[in-house]
């Protein structure tokens, strides 16, 4: 009975999620109900007694997936409306289509069932006694660590391309350069300056700024060109 | 813990050339990570190149059986594909040397692409589940789509890369929703288990056969077989001419190899169901592959629609279903491969002032300008048109016979009526390099290009000296598939 109520409960708020997400007209609304939804969703398989799958669910993807999916959409300037569009226009066209993909869905669940005699192989692992995340850690881990490792080198590849493709040497990116900020002297930052009574500095030249390579990114403080620090500084001792 | 199947324990040495491979590839991107940042590729290259060399011998070494629990198998077949695969990468590999400097692309992570992909044809020539050949299929393309786009500064490549990946990605759907309905109709994904699913199923339910249908759709599109050969001319075009020459070799082969295994092997049974199809598709690609090249005028557009009627003509002998023909789809390949790389190695050749040429108007009186190159290339035009002294003609030979061994007449009728069309284009180009008036000289050309241009020239004329062992080999890699 109380499987029952929250079976109904968490699809029926997967389903309100679900909806929300594509109906909602703030972007990041969208990715919030995403997230509400992907909880329901581990609840379900939880009921199901997939509490591998819940727990993988919650923590991959409400965990990483989505908040990654609320940087996007929060850093990009995209503006949904206009992708929006459209929506009234092909909605005709859109409806026909889910209408032949429903009409060949049920025509293949309807023609769906198991070879009777072939005899279950890997898919259904090992004892029954084994819960199920032992038993697709038994899967993965030991019979098809050959494809699991496989899987791992698909991500190196793609993890390579994504530096190759995109990674640039830009000359303006202020990066740390540790021997220059070594060779850096007092003298090239500090001065100091026996002031009067009321005395201002700007009436002695100024403070002067880093004129090194360190400072030839770093300080864009002022206006006036380095030549003119130099200047300063002379006048200034 | 024993298997369900009885399948055999884990058998991991099976692996081992795979295994190298892999840790060879990492070991690589460690010292190119960790080499000065302008530092050229060639210490990876050469690296790369000695993995290949190495990766080698294990193949010819490895036992032959299956692991992994079934995951995994071993057998004359693969090793026939794995040598071609290897051998296709390493000169691939070798001819982008001097291409990639010239063009500024030289860095270290082309050789490491290079070969995590063969690590994918590898797996792939193994395959021995439908996780497997995906697994397999996925890496080996996604490093390819990342080499299309790796003049990334130029757009051509850019649009190559995202097309191809786009596409590919779509293909890749299509064959995943096939093997699911194979799953879900047959209880397994494992060649060996849907074998025996497939012997006693009496009336076979049409969704499998739907299933079937989208795994053959989704390999046909890795091959670039007619319907499913969009992509193929742009990315041939857009794509580093060195990138090309790999992509035009060893990933096609290993495609072929996925098909032969999975068609002939747990499929075998259903060939009255598919046959038709593969047929239909064989008939399509090879009449493209004639028609639509013959108005072309870059040559990489050219040699992507002859790519095309390749496949066209290798794909009559998986149509026939029978050792006969599996056996000259497995020549072919072999004639192919060394064709192709011959012809790109000629192509990469074409440079003046270091700038890159791809027109076919471009070669004009090569024959008084360089005339070995034009000689090398007249070789392997002929050779691709099917002339008979030439490597191109046994290939062609072997499986129009076991077409018409096999009463499909209609497939070895079109093949020899397209391969004379072929002969047209094929000629234009000879036409062009001999009879023109010449254009000013190419830049001098490398060593190791040179190099790569007349061993393969050599192979492709003189074919007919190495062709009783090869025929022995791809004889004995074909029955294992039938056994």
């Amino acid at each position: 009975m109380i499987t029952e109520i929250a079976f109904y409960l968490f699809a029926f708020v997967l389903v309100l999620s679900g909806v929300m997400v594509v109906s909602a007209r703030n972007p990041v609304h969208s990715v919030l109900f995403l997230i509400l939804g992907f909880f329901n969703a581990a609840g379900l398989f939880l009921i199901a007694g997939a509490e591998f799958l819940a727990m993988i669910l919650v923590i991959v993807y409400v965990g990483a997936v989505a908040v990654l999916f609320l940087f996007v959409v929060m850093m990009l300037d995209v503006n949904f409306d206009q992708l929006r569009e459209g929506l009234q226009r092909y909605a005709p066209v859109g409806l026909a289509v889910g209408v032949a993909l429903l009409a060949e869905l049920i025509f293949a669940v309807g023609g769906f069932h198991l070879v009777p005699i072939v005899t279950p192989t890997a898919a259904a692992p090992g004892a029954p006694v084994l819960g199920n995340t032992a038993a697709l850690g038994q899967l993965i881990y030991t019979h098809y660590v050959l494809l699991f490792q496989l899987c791992g080198l698909v991500l190196l590849v793609a993890m390579i391309g994504a530096i190759v493709l995109t990674l640039r040497e830009r000359p303006s990116a202020r990066r740390q350069d540790v021997s220059l900020q070594h060779l850096r002297q007092p003298a090239d930052t500090i001065q100091l300056m026996t002031l009067g009574l009321n005395a201002s500095v700007d009436e002695l030249g100024g403070f002067i700024r880093p004129r090194d390579g360190y400072g030839a990114v770093a300080a864009h403080g002022t206006n006036r060109a380095p030549e003119q620090h130099q200047t300063d500084h002379h006048h200034g001792t | 813990m024993n298997g369900a199947l009885g399948s055999p324990m884990i058998n991991w040495t099976l692996a081992l050339p795979e295994i190298v491979l892999s840790v060879c590839g990492l070991l690589i991107l460690l010292f190119g990570v960790l080499q000065k940042k302008d530092a050229p590729a060639l210490a990876c290259t050469v690296l790369a190149l000695l993995a290949f060399l190495l990766t080698a011998v294990l193949v010819i070494a490895a036992p032959s059986g299956t692991g992994y629990r079934a995951t995994f198998v071993n057998d004359g077949f693969a090793r026939f594909m794995k040598i071609l695969s290897l051998v296709g990468a390493a000169f691939a590999l070798l001819m982008s040397l001097d291409y990639n400097v010239r063009q500024k692309v030289d860095r270290f992570e082309f050789p490491v692409l290079v070969l995590f992909s063969t690590v994918g044809t590898l797996v792939m020539a193994s395959s021995g589940n439908l996780m497997t050949l995906y697994v397999g299929l996925e890496l080996q393309s996604l490093a390819i789509y990342i080499l299309c786009a790796f003049a990334r500064d130029e757009l051509t490549s850019a649009e190559a890369g995202l097309k191809y990946f786009v596409l590919g990605s779509l293909a890749s759907g299509l064959l995943l929703y096939g093997v699911s309905l194979v799953y879900g109709f047959a209880g397994t994904m494992e060649y060996g288990g849907l074998r025996t699913a497939l012997i006693g199923g009496g009336a076979v339910p049409a969704g499998l056969v739907i299933g079937i249908v989208f795994v053959f759709v989704g390999l046909a599109f890795k091959l670039s077989a007619a319907p499913f050969h969009m992509w193929t001319p742009d990315v041939y075009q857009g794509a580093p001419t060195s990138v090309t020459a790999f992509l035009a070799g060893a990933p096609k082969v290993a495609a072929f190899a996925l098909l032969l295994r999975v068609m002939s092997g747990p499929f075998g049974h259903l060939t009255t169901q598919w046959q038709l199809l593969v047929e239909l598709v064989a008939i399509c690609t090879m009449v493209l592959g004639a028609l639509a090249a013959i108005p072309q005028t870059n040559i990489k557009r050219l040699m992507a629609y002859s790519s095309i009627g390749h496949m066209g003509y290798a794909m009559i002998g998986l149509a026939v279903g029978t050792p006969e023909g599996v056996r000259g789809t497995l020549v072919y390949l072999a004639t192919y491969l060394f064709m192709t790389v011959g012809v790109f190695s000629c192509i990469l050749a074409m440079h003046r002032q270091g700038r890159p040429l791809d027109r076919i108007a471009d070669l004009s009186g090569l024959s008084r300008t360089n005339p070995l190159l034009a000689l090398a290339m007249a070789v392997f035009m002929f050779s691709m048109a099917g002339v008979p002294p030439l490597s191109g003609f046994f290939g062609k030979l072997l499986v129009f016979a076991a077409a018409v061994q096999s009463g499909l007449w209609t497939l070895a009728v079109v093949g020899i009526v397209t391969s004379v069309v072929g002969l047209y284009y094929y000629w234009r180009v000879v036409k062009v390099m001999y009879l023109d008036a010449p254009a000013p000289a190419f830049d001098r050309n490398t060593r190791t290009l040179s190099f790569v241009t007349g061993a393969m020239g050599l192979v492709t004329a003189l074919f007919l000296l190495v062709l009783g062992p090869v025929v022995g080999a791809a004889q004995a890699a074909a029955a294992v598939l039938f056994r």
